[in-house]
Protein backbone atom coordinates (compact mmCIF):
# COMPACT_ATOMS: atom_id res chain seq x y z
CA UNK A 1 0.00 0.00 0.00
CA UNK A 2 1.39 3.20 -1.26
CA UNK A 3 0.43 6.63 -0.58
CA UNK A 4 -0.59 8.43 -3.63
CA UNK A 5 2.25 10.76 -5.63
CA UNK A 6 0.74 14.36 -4.27
CA UNK A 7 0.71 12.98 -0.53
CA UNK A 8 4.01 12.12 -0.41
CA UNK A 9 5.21 15.50 -2.31
CA UNK A 10 2.80 17.50 0.14
CA UNK A 11 4.28 15.76 2.80
CA UNK A 12 7.77 16.88 2.04
CA UNK A 13 7.19 20.34 1.70
CA UNK A 14 5.11 20.61 4.37
CA UNK A 15 8.32 18.63 6.13
CA UNK A 16 11.18 20.94 4.45
CA UNK A 17 9.33 24.36 5.30
CA UNK A 18 8.78 23.05 9.37
CA UNK A 19 12.31 22.01 8.77
CA UNK A 20 13.74 25.43 7.79
CA UNK A 21 11.58 27.06 10.49
CA UNK A 22 13.03 24.53 13.22
CA UNK A 23 17.08 25.49 11.89
CA UNK A 24 16.45 29.03 11.32
CA UNK A 25 16.69 30.32 14.91
CA UNK A 26 19.56 27.61 14.70
CA UNK A 27 21.27 29.59 12.11
CA UNK A 28 20.84 32.66 12.90
CA UNK A 29 21.96 31.65 16.53
CA UNK A 30 25.69 30.68 14.82
CA UNK A 31 25.40 33.99 12.31
CA UNK A 32 24.83 36.40 14.93
CA UNK A 33 28.04 34.59 16.67
CA UNK A 34 30.40 35.37 14.41
CA UNK A 35 29.12 39.26 13.34
CA UNK A 36 31.25 42.32 14.33
CA UNK A 37 29.80 44.70 17.10
CA UNK A 38 28.60 47.08 14.32
CA UNK A 39 27.05 43.77 12.00
CA UNK A 40 24.97 42.88 14.54
CA UNK A 41 22.76 45.79 14.46
CA UNK A 42 23.04 46.72 10.54
CA UNK A 43 19.44 47.05 9.33
CA UNK A 44 20.25 44.44 6.30
CA UNK A 45 18.99 41.03 6.83
CA UNK A 46 21.52 38.60 6.55
CA UNK A 47 22.53 35.49 8.31
CA UNK A 48 26.58 35.24 8.17
CA UNK A 49 29.30 38.11 7.73
CA UNK A 50 31.23 38.39 5.12
CA UNK A 51 34.35 37.91 6.88
CA UNK A 52 33.43 35.66 10.54
CA UNK A 53 34.79 37.76 13.53
CA UNK A 54 36.17 34.08 15.00
CA UNK A 55 37.42 36.10 17.83
CA UNK A 56 34.20 36.65 19.56
CA UNK A 57 34.18 33.20 20.75
CA UNK A 58 37.64 34.09 23.23
CA UNK A 59 36.20 36.98 23.80
CA UNK A 60 33.15 35.59 24.92
CA UNK A 61 34.83 33.34 27.06
CA UNK A 62 36.97 35.50 28.38
CA UNK A 63 34.06 38.08 29.05
CA UNK A 64 32.54 35.36 31.49
CA UNK A 65 34.72 32.98 33.09
CA UNK A 66 33.58 30.53 30.81
CA UNK A 67 36.56 27.75 31.64
CA UNK A 68 35.96 27.96 35.03
CA UNK A 69 31.73 27.88 35.08
CA UNK A 70 32.12 24.41 32.59
CA UNK A 71 34.24 22.93 34.42
CA UNK A 72 32.02 23.93 38.07
CA UNK A 73 28.92 23.00 35.23
CA UNK A 74 30.84 19.32 34.35
CA UNK A 75 31.90 18.57 38.05
CA UNK A 76 27.97 18.78 39.37
CA UNK A 77 26.34 17.31 36.59
CA UNK A 78 29.18 14.10 36.65
CA UNK A 79 28.77 13.69 39.69
CA UNK A 80 24.68 13.76 39.57
CA UNK A 81 24.90 11.49 36.66
CA UNK A 82 27.00 8.53 38.89
CA UNK A 83 25.18 9.46 42.10
CA UNK A 84 21.40 8.80 40.39
CA UNK A 85 22.53 6.20 38.45
CA UNK A 86 24.45 3.96 41.31
CA UNK A 87 21.60 4.68 43.66
CA UNK A 88 18.23 4.10 41.57
CA UNK A 89 19.50 0.96 40.06
CA UNK A 90 19.97 -0.41 43.71
CA UNK A 91 16.61 1.11 44.66
CA UNK A 92 14.99 -0.50 41.42
CA UNK A 93 16.86 -4.01 42.09
CA UNK A 94 14.79 -4.08 45.42
CA UNK A 95 11.41 -2.93 43.46
CA UNK A 96 11.66 -5.46 41.08
CA UNK A 97 13.76 -8.83 42.19
CA UNK A 98 13.38 -8.16 45.65
CA UNK A 99 10.24 -9.86 47.44
CA UNK A 100 9.63 -7.98 50.68
CA UNK A 101 6.10 -6.88 52.93
CA UNK A 102 4.76 -3.61 51.60
CA UNK A 103 7.09 -3.61 48.61
CA UNK A 104 3.74 -2.70 46.35
CA UNK A 105 2.82 -0.06 48.70
CA UNK A 106 6.03 2.15 48.80
CA UNK A 107 6.16 1.86 45.14
CA UNK A 108 2.96 3.55 44.63
CA UNK A 109 4.42 6.28 46.81
CA UNK A 110 7.58 6.63 44.91
CA UNK A 111 5.51 6.93 41.35
CA UNK A 112 3.40 9.60 43.42
CA UNK A 113 6.06 11.35 44.11
CA UNK A 114 6.16 12.31 41.08
CA UNK A 115 3.38 14.42 40.95
CA UNK A 116 4.37 16.65 43.82
CA UNK A 117 5.32 20.40 42.13
CA UNK A 118 8.93 21.36 43.65
CA UNK A 119 7.74 24.64 44.82
CA UNK A 120 6.20 22.49 47.45
CA UNK A 121 9.55 21.11 49.42
CA UNK A 122 11.86 23.54 47.78
CA UNK A 123 11.78 25.70 50.56
CA UNK A 124 12.08 23.42 53.49
CA UNK A 125 15.01 21.57 51.60
CA UNK A 126 16.56 25.28 51.18
CA UNK A 127 16.35 25.85 55.15
CA UNK A 128 17.72 22.39 55.80
CA UNK A 129 20.91 23.16 53.68
CA UNK A 130 21.01 26.25 55.26
CA UNK A 131 21.38 25.03 58.60
CA UNK A 132 23.60 22.56 57.24
CA UNK A 133 25.81 25.33 55.97
CA UNK A 134 25.88 24.10 52.68
CA UNK A 135 24.38 27.03 50.57
CA UNK A 136 27.11 28.41 48.53
CA UNK A 137 28.50 24.80 48.31
CA UNK A 138 28.17 22.08 45.46
CA UNK A 139 26.91 20.22 47.85
CA UNK A 140 22.82 20.68 47.52
CA UNK A 141 23.42 20.60 43.45
CA UNK A 142 25.01 17.20 44.23
CA UNK A 143 24.22 15.21 47.34
CA UNK A 144 20.57 14.71 46.51
CA UNK A 145 21.53 12.79 43.73
CA UNK A 146 23.14 9.85 45.85
CA UNK A 147 19.15 9.15 47.11
CA UNK A 148 18.33 8.45 43.56
CA UNK A 149 15.69 9.92 41.52
CA UNK A 150 11.55 8.40 41.63
CA UNK A 151 11.76 8.76 37.41
CA UNK A 152 14.85 6.63 36.90
CA UNK A 153 14.21 4.26 39.92
CA UNK A 154 10.68 3.40 38.31
CA UNK A 155 12.80 3.26 34.63
CA UNK A 156 15.33 1.00 35.63
CA UNK A 157 12.61 -0.96 37.55
CA UNK A 158 10.67 -1.62 34.29
CA UNK A 159 14.14 -2.61 32.92
CA UNK A 160 15.38 -5.14 35.23
CA UNK A 161 11.70 -7.25 34.91
CA UNK A 162 12.90 -8.02 31.43
CA UNK A 163 15.65 -9.80 32.71
CA UNK A 164 14.76 -13.07 32.87
CA UNK A 165 14.93 -14.81 36.91
CA UNK A 166 16.68 -17.78 36.07
CA UNK A 167 19.88 -15.77 35.61
CA UNK A 168 19.25 -14.52 38.98
CA UNK A 169 18.84 -18.20 40.31
CA UNK A 170 21.42 -19.74 38.83
CA UNK A 171 23.53 -17.01 41.03
CA UNK A 172 21.79 -17.49 43.76
CA UNK A 173 22.44 -21.16 43.83
CA UNK A 174 26.28 -21.15 43.47
CA UNK A 175 26.05 -18.93 46.59
CA UNK A 176 26.27 -15.50 45.30
CA UNK A 177 24.83 -13.00 47.51
CA UNK A 178 21.80 -10.22 46.17
CA UNK A 179 24.75 -7.60 46.24
CA UNK A 180 26.66 -9.73 43.96
CA UNK A 181 23.84 -10.64 41.45
CA UNK A 182 23.21 -6.93 41.39
CA UNK A 183 26.48 -5.71 40.54
CA UNK A 184 27.59 -9.06 38.36
CA UNK A 185 23.95 -10.04 36.90
CA UNK A 186 21.85 -6.78 36.59
CA UNK A 187 24.23 -4.28 35.50
CA UNK A 188 26.38 -5.36 32.98
CA UNK A 189 22.76 -6.58 31.66
CA UNK A 190 21.61 -3.34 31.79
CA UNK A 191 24.41 -1.24 30.24
CA UNK A 192 21.72 0.62 27.46
CA UNK A 193 19.11 1.65 30.32
CA UNK A 194 22.00 2.41 32.96
CA UNK A 195 23.37 4.58 30.21
CA UNK A 196 20.08 6.32 29.37
CA UNK A 197 19.90 7.16 32.95
CA UNK A 198 23.36 8.42 33.47
CA UNK A 199 23.15 10.48 30.22
CA UNK A 200 19.56 12.04 31.04
CA UNK A 201 20.37 13.12 34.60
CA UNK A 202 24.20 14.40 33.19
CA UNK A 203 21.62 16.81 30.80
CA UNK A 204 19.70 17.66 33.22
CA UNK A 205 22.13 19.12 35.20
CA UNK A 206 23.73 20.64 32.52
CA UNK A 207 20.41 22.25 31.92
CA UNK A 208 19.29 23.05 35.41
CA UNK A 209 19.15 26.85 36.48
CA UNK A 210 16.67 26.74 39.69
CA UNK A 211 19.42 25.04 42.12
CA UNK A 212 22.12 26.45 41.09
CA UNK A 213 20.23 30.15 41.46
CA UNK A 214 19.13 28.92 44.59
CA UNK A 215 22.40 27.51 46.07
CA UNK A 216 25.08 29.46 44.71
CA UNK A 217 25.86 32.83 45.64
CA UNK A 218 29.70 33.01 45.11
CA UNK A 219 30.57 33.77 41.14
CA UNK A 220 33.25 32.02 40.69
CA UNK A 221 30.89 28.65 41.27
CA UNK A 222 28.70 29.55 38.98
CA UNK A 223 27.51 26.84 36.48
CA UNK A 224 27.05 27.62 32.77
CA UNK A 225 23.43 28.13 32.96
CA UNK A 226 23.56 30.70 35.78
CA UNK A 227 27.05 32.56 34.29
CA UNK A 228 25.35 32.84 30.83
CA UNK A 229 22.04 34.85 32.70
CA UNK A 230 24.31 36.46 34.71
CA UNK A 231 25.87 38.11 31.90
CA UNK A 232 22.61 38.78 29.97
CA UNK A 233 21.39 40.92 33.00
CA UNK A 234 24.76 42.61 32.73
CA UNK A 235 25.80 43.01 29.35
CA UNK A 236 21.83 43.28 27.62
CA UNK A 237 22.74 43.75 24.35
CA UNK A 238 26.01 42.28 22.98
CA UNK A 239 24.62 40.02 21.09
CA UNK A 240 27.35 38.50 19.14
CA UNK A 241 29.26 37.36 22.29
CA UNK A 242 25.76 36.20 23.99
CA UNK A 243 25.13 33.65 21.02
CA UNK A 244 28.69 32.31 21.10
CA UNK A 245 28.45 31.74 24.84
CA UNK A 246 25.19 29.80 23.94
CA UNK A 247 26.72 27.91 21.39
CA UNK A 248 29.48 26.83 23.27
CA UNK A 249 26.87 25.78 26.31
CA UNK A 250 24.81 23.82 24.03
CA UNK A 251 26.94 22.34 21.61
CA UNK A 252 28.23 19.69 24.10
CA UNK A 253 24.61 18.77 24.95
CA UNK A 254 24.16 18.30 21.70
CA UNK A 255 27.21 16.14 20.70
CA UNK A 256 26.37 14.09 23.44
CA UNK A 257 22.79 13.34 22.41
CA UNK A 258 24.26 11.95 18.81
CA UNK A 259 26.82 10.08 20.62
CA UNK A 260 23.43 8.88 23.19
CA UNK A 261 21.24 8.53 20.26
CA UNK A 262 21.63 4.88 20.01
CA UNK A 263 21.42 3.92 23.44
CA UNK A 264 18.72 6.20 24.17
CA UNK A 265 16.69 4.33 21.55
CA UNK A 266 17.78 0.70 22.72
CA UNK A 267 17.01 1.56 26.17
CA UNK A 268 13.81 3.51 25.78
CA UNK A 269 12.35 0.66 23.73
CA UNK A 270 13.79 -2.10 25.92
CA UNK A 271 11.91 -0.98 28.96
CA UNK A 272 8.67 0.09 26.72
CA UNK A 273 8.53 3.54 28.83
CA UNK A 274 7.13 5.79 26.42
CA UNK A 275 4.28 7.57 28.93
CA UNK B 1 8.57 -24.74 60.54
CA UNK B 2 6.70 -21.56 61.19
CA UNK B 3 9.66 -19.86 62.71
CA UNK B 4 11.93 -20.59 59.94
CA UNK B 5 9.69 -19.02 57.76
CA UNK B 6 9.19 -15.83 59.84
CA UNK B 7 12.90 -15.98 59.97
CA UNK B 8 13.07 -15.96 56.36
CA UNK B 9 10.62 -13.30 55.98
CA UNK B 10 12.02 -11.15 58.46
CA UNK B 11 15.21 -12.02 56.19
CA UNK B 12 13.61 -10.96 52.79
CA UNK B 13 12.38 -7.78 54.45
CA UNK B 14 16.35 -6.41 55.67
CA UNK B 15 17.01 -6.80 52.35
CA UNK B 16 14.75 -5.10 50.49
CA UNK B 17 14.82 -2.15 52.62
CA UNK B 18 18.54 -2.53 52.90
CA UNK B 19 18.59 -2.08 48.89
CA UNK B 20 15.76 0.62 49.15
CA UNK B 21 16.78 2.33 51.64
CA UNK B 22 19.05 5.18 49.64
CA UNK B 23 15.75 5.73 47.97
CA UNK B 24 13.64 5.34 51.78
CA UNK B 25 16.12 7.86 53.41
CA UNK B 26 16.45 10.24 50.89
CA UNK B 27 12.13 10.40 50.87
CA UNK B 28 11.79 11.18 54.52
CA UNK B 29 14.61 14.22 53.83
CA UNK B 30 13.67 15.61 50.69
CA UNK B 31 9.90 14.80 50.43
CA UNK B 32 8.04 13.53 53.74
CA UNK B 33 9.66 16.23 55.98
CA UNK B 34 9.78 19.12 53.24
CA UNK B 35 5.85 18.51 52.92
CA UNK B 36 5.31 18.67 56.62
CA UNK B 37 7.55 21.65 57.44
CA UNK B 38 6.04 23.55 53.93
CA UNK B 39 2.70 23.12 55.06
CA UNK B 40 3.90 24.35 59.08
CA UNK B 41 5.42 27.37 57.48
CA UNK B 42 2.63 28.36 55.77
CA UNK B 43 0.60 28.94 58.97
CA UNK B 44 3.50 31.26 59.97
CA UNK B 45 5.71 34.01 59.46
CA UNK B 46 9.19 33.24 58.56
CA UNK B 47 12.40 35.13 57.06
CA UNK B 48 14.94 32.00 57.87
CA UNK B 49 16.93 34.31 60.06
CA UNK B 50 14.84 33.99 62.78
CA UNK B 51 12.29 31.08 63.95
CA UNK B 52 8.77 30.99 62.42
CA UNK B 53 6.25 32.95 64.38
CA UNK B 54 2.97 31.85 64.23
CA UNK B 55 0.18 33.35 62.44
CA UNK B 56 -2.38 31.02 61.76
CA UNK B 57 -4.31 31.74 58.60
CA UNK B 58 -2.62 34.42 57.98
CA UNK B 59 -0.49 34.32 54.83
CA UNK B 60 -3.72 32.54 52.91
CA UNK B 61 -6.16 35.70 53.83
CA UNK B 62 -3.38 38.12 52.78
CA UNK B 63 -3.25 35.98 49.17
CA UNK B 64 -6.74 35.53 48.47
CA UNK B 65 -7.77 39.39 49.57
CA UNK B 66 -4.74 41.84 49.52
CA UNK B 67 -2.25 40.50 46.84
CA UNK B 68 -2.98 41.49 43.40
CA UNK B 69 0.16 39.90 42.14
CA UNK B 70 -1.03 36.42 43.01
CA UNK B 71 -4.16 36.95 41.32
CA UNK B 72 -2.28 38.55 38.24
CA UNK B 73 -0.02 35.55 38.31
CA UNK B 74 -2.56 33.08 38.48
CA UNK B 75 -4.05 34.75 35.70
CA UNK B 76 -1.10 34.50 33.67
CA UNK B 77 -0.28 31.21 34.57
CA UNK B 78 -3.82 29.98 33.56
CA UNK B 79 -3.16 31.79 30.23
CA UNK B 80 -0.88 29.39 29.44
CA UNK B 81 -2.68 26.21 30.37
CA UNK B 82 -5.76 27.59 28.26
CA UNK B 83 -3.80 28.47 24.99
CA UNK B 84 0.12 27.22 25.57
CA UNK B 85 -0.70 23.58 26.55
CA UNK B 86 -3.67 22.80 24.02
CA UNK B 87 -1.02 24.87 21.36
CA UNK B 88 1.53 22.65 21.98
CA UNK B 89 -0.37 19.29 22.30
CA UNK B 90 -1.97 19.72 18.88
CA UNK B 91 1.79 20.99 17.18
CA UNK B 92 3.25 17.90 18.72
CA UNK B 93 0.77 15.76 17.49
CA UNK B 94 0.87 17.14 14.00
CA UNK B 95 4.50 16.49 13.94
CA UNK B 96 4.49 13.36 14.77
CA UNK B 97 1.24 12.72 12.19
CA UNK B 98 3.45 13.99 9.65
CA UNK B 99 7.12 12.51 10.44
CA UNK B 100 4.91 8.52 10.51
CA UNK B 101 4.35 9.12 7.20
CA UNK B 102 6.40 6.58 5.00
CA UNK B 103 8.47 9.49 3.47
CA UNK B 104 12.49 9.16 2.60
CA UNK B 105 14.82 11.33 4.91
CA UNK B 106 12.15 11.21 8.19
CA UNK B 107 15.29 9.90 10.52
CA UNK B 108 17.08 13.74 9.49
CA UNK B 109 13.21 15.36 9.83
CA UNK B 110 12.49 13.79 13.20
CA UNK B 111 16.14 14.64 14.31
CA UNK B 112 16.08 18.29 12.87
CA UNK B 113 12.22 18.89 15.02
CA UNK B 114 13.95 17.29 18.19
CA UNK B 115 17.12 18.85 18.48
CA UNK B 116 15.70 22.32 19.27
CA UNK B 117 14.37 20.59 22.49
CA UNK B 118 17.65 19.69 24.11
CA UNK B 119 19.02 23.09 24.07
CA UNK B 120 19.67 24.03 27.64
CA UNK B 121 16.71 26.22 28.82
CA UNK B 122 18.71 29.24 29.43
CA UNK B 123 20.58 29.33 26.17
CA UNK B 124 17.37 28.91 24.18
CA UNK B 125 16.09 31.86 26.17
CA UNK B 126 18.62 33.82 25.29
CA UNK B 127 18.20 32.57 21.83
CA UNK B 128 14.85 33.57 21.77
CA UNK B 129 15.55 37.32 23.36
CA UNK B 130 17.31 37.65 20.38
CA UNK B 131 14.99 36.25 17.46
CA UNK B 132 12.51 38.28 19.75
CA UNK B 133 14.08 41.78 19.48
CA UNK B 134 11.73 44.38 18.59
CA UNK B 135 13.74 46.35 16.27
CA UNK B 136 16.51 43.90 14.65
CA UNK B 137 15.67 40.37 15.76
CA UNK B 138 14.92 37.57 12.63
CA UNK B 139 11.41 37.48 13.35
CA UNK B 140 10.46 40.96 12.76
CA UNK B 141 12.52 41.33 10.21
CA UNK B 142 11.33 38.21 8.40
CA UNK B 143 7.65 39.96 8.87
CA UNK B 144 9.12 43.30 7.92
CA UNK B 145 10.08 41.54 4.81
CA UNK B 146 6.47 40.02 4.23
CA UNK B 147 5.31 43.97 4.84
CA UNK B 148 4.15 43.43 8.30
CA UNK B 149 5.50 45.88 11.12
CA UNK B 150 5.81 42.98 13.93
CA UNK B 151 4.96 43.61 17.59
CA UNK B 152 6.99 44.50 20.28
CA UNK B 153 6.97 40.65 21.91
CA UNK B 154 8.50 40.28 24.80
CA UNK B 155 8.34 44.41 25.59
CA UNK B 156 4.61 44.69 25.09
CA UNK B 157 1.86 43.40 27.53
CA UNK B 158 -0.22 42.07 25.15
CA UNK B 159 2.56 40.11 23.23
CA UNK B 160 4.85 38.84 26.05
CA UNK B 161 3.04 35.53 26.90
CA UNK B 162 1.96 35.07 23.17
CA UNK B 163 5.88 35.23 22.17
CA UNK B 164 6.42 32.55 25.23
CA UNK B 165 4.04 30.44 23.35
CA UNK B 166 5.69 30.77 20.08
CA UNK B 167 8.81 29.53 21.91
CA UNK B 168 7.22 26.89 23.48
CA UNK B 169 5.96 25.55 19.85
CA UNK B 170 9.92 25.56 18.80
CA UNK B 171 10.92 22.96 21.70
CA UNK B 172 7.95 21.05 21.10
CA UNK B 173 9.93 18.36 20.43
CA UNK B 174 10.03 16.14 23.45
CA UNK B 175 5.96 15.26 23.36
CA UNK B 176 6.38 15.04 19.34
CA UNK B 177 8.69 11.90 19.74
CA UNK B 178 6.62 10.46 22.47
CA UNK B 179 3.49 10.54 20.17
CA UNK B 180 5.57 9.04 17.56
CA UNK B 181 6.25 6.16 19.66
CA UNK B 182 2.35 5.46 20.67
CA UNK B 183 1.98 6.26 16.64
CA UNK B 184 4.12 3.53 15.70
CA UNK B 185 2.78 1.41 18.33
CA UNK B 186 -1.04 1.33 16.36
CA UNK B 187 -1.23 -2.00 14.52
CA UNK B 188 -1.70 -2.00 11.10
CA UNK B 189 -3.90 -4.23 10.69
CA UNK B 190 -6.29 -1.87 12.42
CA UNK B 191 -6.43 0.26 9.70
CA UNK B 192 -6.71 -2.36 7.25
CA UNK B 193 -9.56 -3.24 8.64
CA UNK B 194 -11.11 0.10 8.76
CA UNK B 195 -10.12 0.36 5.02
CA UNK B 196 -12.12 -2.42 4.17
CA UNK B 197 -15.27 -1.08 6.43
CA UNK B 198 -14.62 1.95 3.46
CA UNK B 199 -13.05 3.95 5.97
CA UNK B 200 -11.42 6.93 4.69
CA UNK B 201 -8.36 9.44 5.81
CA UNK B 202 -10.59 11.01 8.42
CA UNK B 203 -12.39 8.56 9.75
CA UNK B 204 -9.15 6.74 10.29
CA UNK B 205 -7.93 9.33 12.18
CA UNK B 206 -11.18 9.69 14.51
CA UNK B 207 -11.95 6.02 14.74
CA UNK B 208 -8.76 4.55 14.94
CA UNK B 209 -5.34 6.61 15.74
CA UNK B 210 -6.70 9.01 18.39
CA UNK B 211 -8.71 6.10 20.17
CA UNK B 212 -5.66 4.37 19.98
CA UNK B 213 -3.18 7.43 21.12
CA UNK B 214 -5.80 8.59 23.60
CA UNK B 215 -3.28 7.15 26.63
CA UNK B 216 -0.17 9.08 24.92
CA UNK B 217 -2.14 12.84 24.55
CA UNK B 218 -3.07 12.00 28.14
CA UNK B 219 0.41 11.38 29.51
CA UNK B 220 1.38 14.74 27.26
CA UNK B 221 -1.70 16.40 28.97
CA UNK B 222 -1.05 15.99 32.71
CA UNK B 223 2.88 16.17 32.09
CA UNK B 224 2.19 20.02 30.38
CA UNK B 225 -0.25 20.31 32.96
CA UNK B 226 2.31 19.96 35.91
CA UNK B 227 5.28 21.42 33.93
CA UNK B 228 3.01 24.64 32.91
CA UNK B 229 2.54 25.66 36.38
CA UNK B 230 6.05 25.84 37.09
CA UNK B 231 7.14 27.49 34.16
CA UNK B 232 10.30 29.28 36.09
CA UNK B 233 13.28 29.59 34.12
CA UNK B 234 12.42 31.36 30.69
CA UNK B 235 10.83 34.40 32.18
CA UNK B 236 13.25 34.56 35.07
CA UNK B 237 16.00 34.90 32.12
CA UNK B 238 13.86 36.81 29.54
CA UNK B 239 11.55 39.27 31.23
CA UNK B 240 11.31 38.96 35.21
CA UNK B 241 8.23 39.01 35.18
CA UNK B 242 7.52 41.92 33.16
CA UNK B 243 6.44 44.56 30.99
CA UNK B 244 3.60 45.28 33.44
CA UNK B 245 3.60 42.05 35.28
CA UNK B 246 2.39 40.56 32.12
CA UNK B 247 4.74 37.62 32.44
CA UNK B 248 4.66 36.69 36.14
CA UNK B 249 3.31 33.44 36.47
CA UNK B 250 3.16 31.76 39.55
CA UNK B 251 6.59 30.18 40.31
CA UNK B 252 8.00 32.86 39.25
CA UNK B 253 5.87 34.89 41.97
CA UNK B 254 6.80 32.35 44.65
CA UNK B 255 10.32 32.21 44.08
CA UNK B 256 9.88 36.75 44.17
CA UNK B 257 8.02 36.50 47.69
CA UNK B 258 10.58 33.27 48.92
CA UNK B 259 14.03 35.17 48.16
CA UNK B 260 13.81 38.61 47.51
CA UNK B 261 11.25 39.82 49.88
CA UNK B 262 12.53 36.45 52.30
CA UNK B 263 8.84 35.55 53.41
CA UNK B 264 8.90 32.05 53.72
CA UNK B 265 5.92 31.39 55.44
CA UNK B 266 3.99 33.24 52.43
CA UNK B 267 5.79 31.22 49.56
CA UNK B 268 5.11 28.30 51.45
CA UNK B 269 1.04 29.31 51.26
CA UNK B 270 1.57 29.80 47.90
CA UNK B 271 3.00 26.55 47.03
CA UNK B 272 0.28 24.87 48.85
CA UNK B 273 -2.21 26.39 46.99
CA UNK B 274 -0.52 25.48 43.52
CA UNK B 275 -0.07 22.07 45.00
CA UNK B 276 -4.36 22.03 45.62
CA UNK B 277 -4.44 23.47 42.03
CA UNK B 278 -2.42 21.17 40.40
CA UNK B 279 -3.98 17.94 42.29
CA UNK B 280 -7.07 19.50 41.16
CA UNK B 281 -6.76 20.06 37.41
CA UNK B 282 -4.99 16.33 37.33
CA UNK B 283 -7.75 14.62 39.26
CA UNK B 284 -10.03 16.74 36.79
CA UNK B 285 -8.37 15.47 33.68
CA UNK B 286 -8.13 12.16 35.11
CA UNK B 287 -12.17 12.16 35.91
CA UNK B 288 -12.92 13.10 32.15
CA UNK B 289 -10.20 10.37 31.31
CA UNK B 290 -12.61 7.56 31.81
CA UNK B 291 -14.67 8.48 29.04
CA UNK B 292 -11.83 9.30 26.26
CA UNK B 293 -9.08 7.17 27.12
CA UNK B 294 -8.59 4.01 25.63
CA UNK B 295 -6.56 1.56 27.19
CA UNK B 296 -6.19 -1.68 24.33
CA UNK B 297 -7.09 -4.66 26.52
CA UNK B 298 -9.81 -3.40 28.35
CA UNK B 299 -12.93 -4.07 27.28
CA UNK B 300 -15.41 -1.11 27.35
CA UNK B 301 -18.68 -1.11 28.88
Amino acid sequence: MRAPRWKIWAGHVTLLALSAAALLPFLWMLGTSLKADAEVFSPRLQFFPARPVWENYPRALAYIPFARYALNTLLIAALSAVGVTLASSLVAYSFSRLKWPGRDAVFFLLLSTLMLPAQVTMLPVFVVFKTLGWVGTFRPLIVPAFFGSAFFIFLLRQFFMTIPQELSDAARMDGASELDIWRRVMLPLSRPALTTVALFTFMGAWNDFLGPLMYLNDDTMYTLSLGLQQFVTQHGAQWNLLMAASVVMTLPIILLWFLGQRTFVQGVTLTGVKG
Amino acid sequence: MRSTERRRNLRALAAGLAFASPWLIGFAIFTAYPICASLYYSFTRYDTLSTPHWVGLQNYMRLLTEDELFWKSLRNTLFMVVFGLPASLVAGLALALLLNMKLRGMALYRTVFYIPSIVPTVASAVLWMWLLNPQIGLINRLLALAGVQGPGWLTDPAWAKPALILMGLWGVGGSMIIYLAGLQDVPRELYEAAEIDGAGGMAKFRHVTIPMLSPVIFFNLVMGLIGTFQYFTQVYVMTQGGPQDATLFYALHLFNRAFTDLQFGYASAMAWILFAITVLATALVFRTSARWVYYPGEMRQ
